[in-house]
């Protein structure tokens, strides 16, 4: 195999933790109540289509895309609408959503619901990204960017390289370990039909090399697929991130500010790749995806095939219970996931997993003054100077944090895992970019 | 020997002699004039540089309070918080104008989520910045309008007028509050509010910011507005409004009569340095009996929230 690639500039190696990495993908018991946001993806919020009191079926559109960034949303069950209100997300703030009483388990018809593998790619390339559009696929990385809008390079830009995320870099989360493993064939005809619609010859499907039964498995199968072959990589936080990725499979930079599209590539996970699949050979919107529930107290650490919509404590359920000494439920992995306020939040598009941490590991250390250490900006994938942007929007000083391009900042958190004076890097950097964010899109109106 | 000195002196002398000439003629030639008025407001603003006038700093207001003088022979929409009305009178002296008296105002704290009020659900333990709490999560108790209580106002106050109760969790503001925004300012929920400081520090307000409906408001704060409209219907200076289940008492048309506070249910109005109210007539109806044995229920009557100086507890 000789030396594993990876990307250049910093990147940690937290423990990997992966405790799910051998347990089977299980499908969960429908919900008896389905809570549908409508904010799921980045972008605009959809538009709810149904009213209290509405039958709806499986996959049925319930919202409508409300702008060029915003995606469909469709019934992950069957049953009545019990009214469209507010619900509370995980961080606590409360957001318009569709609640709906289950009723069975009845699915649209036009949906194929067999298990075969088609392999065959009967739509052309505009008709793959107009189904990719209608059936509300979003990344499923986590940052759930609407798909399609990725698959539209913008005019003068072309693709060369599809590179398929089989990363999974977040210590604990294996959701994708276990999707490639079990359903590799599916993700290669989704990465296929990608190529297709993004009319590009070359396709590198990136995994790290903790996942050596995944890689082995893929290149197994991707013998009997043209122009997609597999790159192993070395494990390394936060790999899995786009430009990281990037640099290391086929050492390109993304310019600062800019998309992939700059260097010719573009990236989509492999659970994205499974339900671009699913979209377009079996005409199944996103209705489910596969949530890892994990952590060092939890009896069952597993990976659970859901329907969008399942409130987390059913998943916790499954997973035999919430461990006596929790003290922090996070969604999404323990390096950028964050601390869900309650147990009612519904799955969404975008849930990777659910990491319940034990109390004495989810505490964080007292904050100590800054020594100067410069471990921050040894680690920042990205190159910038953590310690100085953090202090820069602590202070307000918003105009030094754009100047030093804050914006480029990923949110991995590398710089708050090294610190030894345990400084929330992260937590002042996030409000930096919200900050900076805010005063640029005013700058644009004006 | 001694010529070289004279050479020196003389060199040198003369050296600064034509540089005298030459910035005598600059200075003239780019003098700008500057009104001494200007100097004269500054002296008498209280140098606090806080920019509650909404100018960067006090020079600045001297100069727009000079300029509006001579431009448009008044003073209006300029007025320095924090020196009040005896530092406005004495610009107006300088400037020769009449200076109408403002209504000082104070910064008021509109919720009353209490670590009592509000229990907390979840632990908060990330940076201390209402600012980045604000935009991570929704709040301990669940309240997403509520006050955080991690102090960006205590930070932002350069006059020492506002300090957090660690009992309530709550600010507190104090005398020392000169009304200059500053805190309204910093805080990311819109709770504090500059109010008219009233005739005595007597002000009646909402302490309550929450925009939701009735339930969900009061399932996660005992003290909620929950939008009844019991207090618009009460009062009779048309002073309150209800917007998205949420009462607002207008400053101006409000005139302290305090029957709102009466019959908000949720003791969500405040009055504050109010005296104790008498004990109401229907304490008088209890059978002779009842008030021998249970002295306590006309001091219970009395005992709405009435504290010093806008605490609250």
């Amino acid at each position: 195999m000789g030396i594993l690639k990876t990307f250049a500039l910093g990147g940690i190696h937290p423990e990997e933790n992966k405790l799910s990495s051998n347990a089977p993908i299980e499908k969960l018991a429908i919900p008896k109540q389905a809570i549908v946001p409508t904010g799921q993806n980045l972008g605009a919020p959809s538009k709810p289509l149904v009213k209290r009191g509405d039958v709806v079926k499986v996959g049925q559109l319930i919202a409508e895309a409300s702008g060029f960034i915003s995606t469909n949303i469709h019934s992950p069950v069957s049953g009545k609408v019990l009214k469209i209100d507010t619900v509370i997300d995980g961080t606590g703030y409360k957001r318009p959503g569709i609640v709906i009483n289950v009723e069975g388990d009845e699915w649209m018809d036009d949906i194929d619901r067999s298990e075969k593998l088609v392999t065959e790619i009967k739509l052309d390339g505009k008709a793959i990204i107009e189904r990719v559009k209608t059936a509300g696929l979003v990344g499923m990385g986590g940052a759930t960017f609407p798909t399609y809008v990725k698959l539209m390079p913008p005019p003068g830009k072309t693709a060369e390289y599809l590179i398929i995320n089989g990363v999974e870099c977040e210590p604990y989360l294996t959701s994708d370990h276990r999707l490639m493993l079990e359903k590799g064939a599916e993700i290669l005809v989704g990465t296929q039909i990608l190529m297709k619609a993004l009319n590009v010859e070359k396709a590198i499907i990136g995994i790290e090399n903790n996942k050596t039964d995944a890689i082995k498995h893929i290149q197994e199968l991707v013998k009997s697929f043209d122009g997609i072959s597999v790159q192993a990589l070395k494990v390394q936080y936060p790999q899995g991130g786009e430009k990281q990725l990037i640099k290391a499979v086929v050492n390109r930079e993304v310019p600062s500010g800019k998309l992939p599209i700059e260097v010719g590539c573009v990236v989509q996970n492999v659970g994205t790749a499974f339900s671009v699949y699913e979209a377009v050979q079996k005409n199944k919107p996103l209705i489910d995806r596969v949530v890892t529930v994990t952590g060092k107290a939890v009896k069952k650490p597993s990976n659970f095939l859901v329907r969008i919509g399942t409130p987390i404590s059913q998943l916790i359920e499954a997973a035999e219970g919430l461990p006596d000494n929790t003290g922090k439920i996070i969604g999404g992995g323990p390096m950028m996931g964050k601390a869900l306020t309650s147990t009612d939040v519904p799955v969404v598009k975008g849930s990777s997993g659910i990491l319940l941490m034990k109390n004495e590991e989810s505490q964080r250390k007292t904050e100590n003054p800054c020594i100067r250490c410069s471990k921050c900006t040894t680690v920042c994938p990205m190159g910038l100077e953590p310690f100085l942007l953090s202090k820069a929007s602590k202070l307000g000083k918003f105009e030094i944090a754009e100047d030093e391009l804050i914006m480029d900042c990923i949110e991995c958190g590398s710089c708050q895992y090294t610190c030894p004076a345990s400084i929330p890097l992260l937590d002042y950097l996030r409000l930096g970019k919200n900050k900076v964010g805010a005063i640029m899109r005013n700058r644009g109106r004006n | 020997m001694d010529s070289i000195i004279i050479f020196a002196v003389a060199a040198l002398g003369g050296l600064g002699l034509i540089a005298a000439v030459i910035l005598y003629f600059v200075a003239n030639k780019f003098k700008v004039y500057e009104d001494p008025k200007i100097d004269e407001v500054e002296e008498a603003l209280p140098a606090a540089n806080c920019g509650g006038c909404g100018f960067p700093g006090c020079r600045a207001f001297a100069e727009a309070t000079t300029n509006s003088a001579k431009k448009n022979k008044n003073l209006e929409g300029l007025n320095c918080p924090v020196g009040g009305n005896d530092v406005m009178q004495t610009v107006g002296s300088i400037l020769g104008l009449e200076v109408e008296a403002a209504d000082p105002l104070i910064a008021v704290i509109r919720c009353n989520g209490t670590f009592k009020n509000t229990p907390a659900k979840v632990k908060y333990e990330g940076a201390t910045s209402c600012a980045f709490a604000h935009a991570l999560y929704g709040g301990e108790g669940g309240c997403q309008f509520g006050c955080l209580g991690l102090a960006d106002c205590v930070d932002a106050c350069d006059f020492d007028a506002i300090h957090m109760n660690p009992e309530t969790g709550l600010p507190v503001v104090n005398d020392k509050c000169t009304a200059c925004g500053a805190c309204v300012i910093a805080c990311p929920r819109d709770i504090i509010e500059l109010r008219k400081k009233g005739p005595k520090d007597k002000k009646i307000f909402v302490s309550c910011v929450n925009k939701e409906k009735g339930g969900p408001a009061k399932k996660n704060c005992s003290v909620a507005c929950i939008g009844c409209g019991k207090c618009d219907k009460v009062c009779k200076f048309d002073a309150i409004t209800i917007t998205s289940f949420l009462a607002y008492i207008d400053f101006e048309k409000c005139t302290l009569c305090r029957k709102c506070v009466e019959v908000c249910p949720t003791e969500a109005i405040w009055e504050v340095n109010f005296r104790p109210r008498k004990p109401k007539p229907v304490v008088e109806k209890v059978t002779v009996k009842a008030v021998e044995d249970k002295p306590a229920v006309a001091e219970k009557v009395e005992a709405k929230p009435a504290p010093d100086n806008n605490t609250k507890e």
